[in-house]
């Protein structure tokens, strides 16, 4: 299957086109936080204070780098479990941000809430994160200094590789392929 | 007595951790390209090529496997006759993974105060140890960085002796299920049946150590692993969740005795970047 080439920021028209099971070349810029600067994230929401970055049509990678050799922009970079952002990604999709790429499930919620604000989830392949290091052109931390592995990042990025799991048409990769290749009841 | 200088301890561990985090073990890779060979899902196969395309590179020394380098454990089984000297066995283990993680450009992904501040350490100590002593003058350590998408899909019952091996085998199945793409799969899955609540467990971690596919030599639990590697594999889950045959490429039980009115199980899930690495002194 021929991937998708899309670029940052994400806009409606490109959102519309994307569906569950698509591979995607993403380039541009992309945000990277997990679980501590996602608390931060909605913290500084909830006390109405601007955050570190415009989340408008942006993407925000769940990943926590291993550290940068000298004369690389970036360790390994492979995607962290989702799941573990869900209590904080609806509050991010209703101000603006377009994509989330990281991998396993989401809950109902976080679904729902990519269908009402019109954003895609990305997996990216958990534990190809040598080979996905490879995309990464230039890293810097943004705010959160503090958290090291965990601090908010700026990355430019040049043909990512992700799938599309959960489309704005409420479509599920991960459902999908289950039921294609699942020989059990239930 | 035979006498092992702590020097040479901190040493070995460093080196276990790096190597552990940048070299894919010969069995988990044998695994992998069977897994290949033998996946119908393009999209499965894709994945698997990736992972091997991934090891390569990892290989070459400038980037580990994953960024996620885990928790390190490490398991001692210390021989009886040997004596350790210049300082403290623990500290010479921790001090080894202080170097191995910051010369290895490992990630550091240990917090304090975990229910509350949540603070890195700074530099991925301390490892959990396990300890055992056995007959003999040597001391083999085992390093075995776990990673934590994989680890926080774990899972502990406290059985009834009437659910028998069916209700553990159902039970194991029903487990791999709900993780579906989150502990990273092709995964191998650890099992423990017996003993206490700790035991259980403990068993169910070395059961990852085996070499991947390798049964167990006693027949009855060996057919108990292929048979819950049968079912799992029909979960259709698939490499990285994306829909596929291979779920698991490989299931490990360990038993141990147990009290009469007791059958603890426990499932720990490795993910496809097995990673471990052992030295005997």
């Amino acid at each position: 299957m021929a991937a998708i080439k899309i670029t940052t920021p994400l806009t409606d028209e490109v959102i519309e086109q994307l569906h569950a099971g698509d591979n995607v070349l993403i380039t541009g810029t992309i945000y990277v936080g997990r679980d501590a600067a996602h608390k931060r994230l909605v913290a500084a929401l909830d006390a109405g204070e601007e955050l570190p970055f415009d989340p408008r049509g942006q993407i925000i990678y769940y990943m926590g780098p291993s550290p940068a050799r000298p004369g690389r922009p970036i360790g390994s970079a492979g995607p962290t479990t989702s799941y573990r952002m869900d209590p904080y990604a609806p509050r991010l999709l209703e101000v603006g941000l377009k994509g989330m790429i990281g991998k396993g499930n989401r809950s109902q919620p976080v679904r729902e809430a990519m269908q009402k604000y019109k954003a895609v989830y990305f997996a990216a392949i958990g534990g190809a994160a040598a080979l996905i290091a490879n995309s990464i052109k230039e890293a810097e931390v943004i705010a959160y200094p503090d958290l090291g592995a965990e601090a908010l990042r700026r990355l430019r990025v040049e043909d990512f590789p992700a799938v599309v799991v959960n489309d704005i048409y409420g479509n599920d990769a991960y459902e999908m392929g289950k039921a294609q290749y699942r020989e059990v009841d239930g | 007595m035979r006498e092992i200088n702590v020097d040479t301890i901190t040493d070995e561990v460093a080196r276990l951790c790096i190597e552990a985090c940048y070299y894919l073990g010969d069995d988990v890779l044998a695994a992998l390209k069977k897994a290949r060979a033998n996946e119908p899902s393009p999209v499965g196969q894709a994945v698997l090529d990736q992972i091997l395309q991934n090891a390569e590179i990892a290989s070459r020394g400038e980037l580990p496997l994953c960024q996620d380098t885990g928790l390190t454990v490490v398991f001692l089984e210390l021989g009886q006759e040997v004596h350790i000297v210049g300082g403290s066995l623990y500290e010479a283990i921790q001090a080894g993974v202080r170097k191995g993680y910051k010369e290895g450009y490992l990630r550091k992904s240990v917090v304090e105060k975990p229910f509350s501040a949540r603070i890195n350490t700074g530099d991925n100590t301390p490892a959990v140890i396990h300890t055992e002593i056995v007959p003999g003058d040597r001391l083999k350590i085992t390093v075995a960085p776990k990673g934590g998408g994989s680890e926080n899909m774990s899972y502990l019952r406290m059985f009834s002796p009437a659910a028998g091996r069916q209700g553990i085998i159902d039970w194991v199945v029903e487990c791999v299920d709900k993780s579906g793409a989150n502990p990273c799969p092709p995964i191998i899955v650890g099992v423990g049946i017996g003993g206490t609540i700790e035991r259980t467990t403990l068993i169910a971690k070395k059961a990852l150590l085996r070499p991947v596919g390798q049964p167990h030599p006693d027949p009855e639990v060996a057919e108990m692993e292929a048979e819950i590697l049968e079912r799992v594999n029909k979960l259709g889950i698939g490499p990285q969740g994306l829909g596929g045959r291979t779920t698991a490429l490989a299931v490990h039980v360990e038993t141990f005795p147990c009290h009469i009115a007791s059958m603890p199980a426990a499932v720990n899930i490795q993910c496809h970047s097995a990673r471990h690495k052992e030295v005997v002194i």
